[in-house]
């Protein structure tokens, strides 16, 4: 055999470098992604206390915490899912069972995709002028419905993507046995896509949670607790921006302690939907 | 009882028949479940199926040979208007189905699947479990009680030879099966809703020897209650499992007959130039 080991030597010496230079980028990367988490376990943790889930932002030097704006942002969260996940699952759909390759499967496909990256704070102007402008106040209502606007392009393109990996011999064979198409699409390809469409509402979900532009517009914020769906209402990420940003030391404390519980929540979100999809692939 | 072991049936009754040749009973017991006449078939411009006429006898399974593209699943896809899930594929002509038309545009097409099971050639198992999947195409046209349903269930199990197998699993999932057994599970669920026609597409190509042997088993055992089309590569399986065979070539239908008949005499040299793997 002839071999030429100096190509070889030079294809080690390479492949080495390579891979030393993937190593460091991916530990920089997680380095400064464990410095994030660990400053905010560090400056939210301390101020973790039943306070926090007890009582109502305070004014600058008492004591209080941020019940408020938990209560708002799960309200406005919840709004925004149940107003976004539905029209969002009929639109995907539509999409991927009845009008599959459809003109207007593609102008939706196409804008949603703009919707999809288009910036938040956009998303808040424009509710601002349907609704605040309209009503002439913040609203609760108006925060859920910039909200929805987030989710709604998140679950379009999950439950489209989902329903066109279910394959067509799945709904051949359910056609085959006299089901009507609305049996084939709710017994079997739903439930053959029924994973990953979870998935995708519960990222929808982790996304908006930390949402703070659409809601500046919209829901502004509320000092008091308030459950009046027509008034500005309190929020996790606006009390964090106003507080973080204010001069006084509690206030600073307990937008950390709010950062925290995002943080949580997301992380939550995501585990649980990475979860949801490894049990799916296990399956099949 | 009788349904375990057809050939014991059988053979206490034949004494008491009166002796006749088998060509008789043959011509006596023909009827034409299905008949295709003049059927044309279009994927969009192009032209798959040339002017098809053959009938589907009752109670007998019609096998349809040919070389890959001939137009033989084509042709199976008909049937049950399988077809009309896509856009741009039509077919012209007439198909017979107990004297009505089967491609009759007003035809209501849930109504006709029930009538006229499919089974494909990749085992398709519907991700639920195993009792569900029989019970999924009962449930669709009849409300029965548990005890009931359970029995139909495990009626079509048992007919499908897989009772056996899975009768301790029956809340699993059905994806959890092997190759074979999930064909058998979805003959099992076609034959559930008790069709009068089956058709078989390739139903053993992705199959293991053994596997294979089992439903052919089946196949033989369904045709005192179904007719049956079963589309096949396999000539030896054609020969095996069928009482006619159609061969077909470049969507056009060459040779029809006796199973027997095509395959020891045929009449045309293109299904004996096949036959004997002259080509294809």
């Amino acid at each position: 055999m002839n071999m030429n080991l100096a190509i070889y030597r030079r294809r080690r010496i390479f492949n080495r470098a390579i891979m030393l230079l993937s190593w460091f980028a991916a530990v920089s990367g997680i380095f400064v992604l464990t410095l994030i988490l660990g400053t905010l376990l560090y400056k939210g943790f301390g101020g973790l206390s039943w306070k926090v889930f007890s009582e109502t932002t305070p004014p600058p030097g008492s004591d209080g915490g941020l019940l408020n704006a938990i209560y708002g942002s799960v309200v406005m969260t919840v709004l925004g899912t149940v107003i976004g996940t539905p029209i969002g699952m009929l639109a995907g759909t539509y999409m991927a069972e009845y009008g599959r390759g459809s003109k207007l499967t593609l102008l939706v496909r196409f804008i949603n995709d703009i919707l999809l990256s288009a910036p938040s704070i956009v998303v808040g102007l424009f509710v601002y002028e349907i609704m605040v402008v309209g009503m002439k106040h913040f609203s609760a209502w108006a925060g859920g419905v910039s909200l929805a606007f987030l989710v709604l392009p998140v679950v379009v393109r999950t439950t489209e993507d989902m329903l066109l990996l279910v394959p067509d011999s799945m709904r051949e064979a359910s056609a085959a046995l006299g089901s009507p198409r609305w049996i084939v699409i709710m017994k079997v390809a739903y439930r053959a896509a029924r994973a990953g469409m979870i998935t995708g509402v519960l990222l929808a979900v982790a996304r908006i949670t930390g949402e703070t532009a659409p809601l500046l517009f919209t829901a502004l914020n509320n000092q008091f607790m308030s459950t009046n769906m027509n008034a500005p209402m309190a929020n996790l990420p606006v009390v964090i921006f106003q507080f973080a940003l204010s001069p006084y030391v509690d206030w600073q404390k307990l937008a950390w302690t709010g950062a925290l519980l995002i943080t949580i929540t997301v992380l939550a979100l995501n585990i649980g939907a990475r979860a949801l999809t490894s049990s799916r692939s296990k399956q099949s | 009882m009788n349904e375990q072991s057809p050939t014991a049936g059988i053979s206490m009754h034949k004494p008491q028949l009166a002796p006749r040749n088998d060509s008789e009973i043959n011509k006596q017991a023909l009827t034409e479940k299905v008949s295709v006449k003049d059927v044309c078939f279009y994927y969009g411009e192009h032209k798959a199926l040339k002017n098809i006429s053959l009938p589907i006898y009752e109670r007998k399974v019609t096998a349809l040979i040919g070389p890959s593209g001939c137009g033989k699943s084509t042709l199976l896809r008909i049937f049950n208007r399988m077809y009309d899930l896509y856009p741009r594929q039509r077919a012209e002509g007439q198909i017979l189905f107990d004297g009505s038309n089967i491609l009759d545009p007003k035809r209501d097409l849930n109504l006709l699947r029930a009538r006229i099971g499919m089974v494909f050639q990749k085992p398709t198992p519907f991700p639920m479990s195993i009792y569900d999947n029989i019970a999924f195409g009962i449930r669709l046209y009849e409300r029965l009680p548990k005890s009931e349903m359970d029995d139909r269930v495990e009626s079509a199990l048992k007919r499908a030879a897989l009772w056996d197998e899975v009768k301790s699993k029956l809340n699993q999932s059905g994806l959890g099966l092997s190759g074979g057994q999930q064909q058998r599970l979805c003959i099992a669920r076609t034959i559930a809703v008790r069709p009068e026609v089956v058709l078989l597409d390739e139903p053993t190509s992705a199959l293991d020897p053994i596997a294979t042997a089992k439903v052919e088993e089946l196949i033989y055992q369904l045709k005192n209650d179904y007719t049956i089309a079963i589309v096949t590569h396999n000539m030896q399986q054609a020969a095996r499992v069928a009482d006619y065979t159609a061969f077909m070539y470049l969507g056009e239908l060459v040779e029809f007959g006796e199973t027997r008949q095509v395959f020891t005499k045929p009449t045309k040299s293109r299904t004996e130039d096949y036959i004997t793997g002259r080509f294809g």
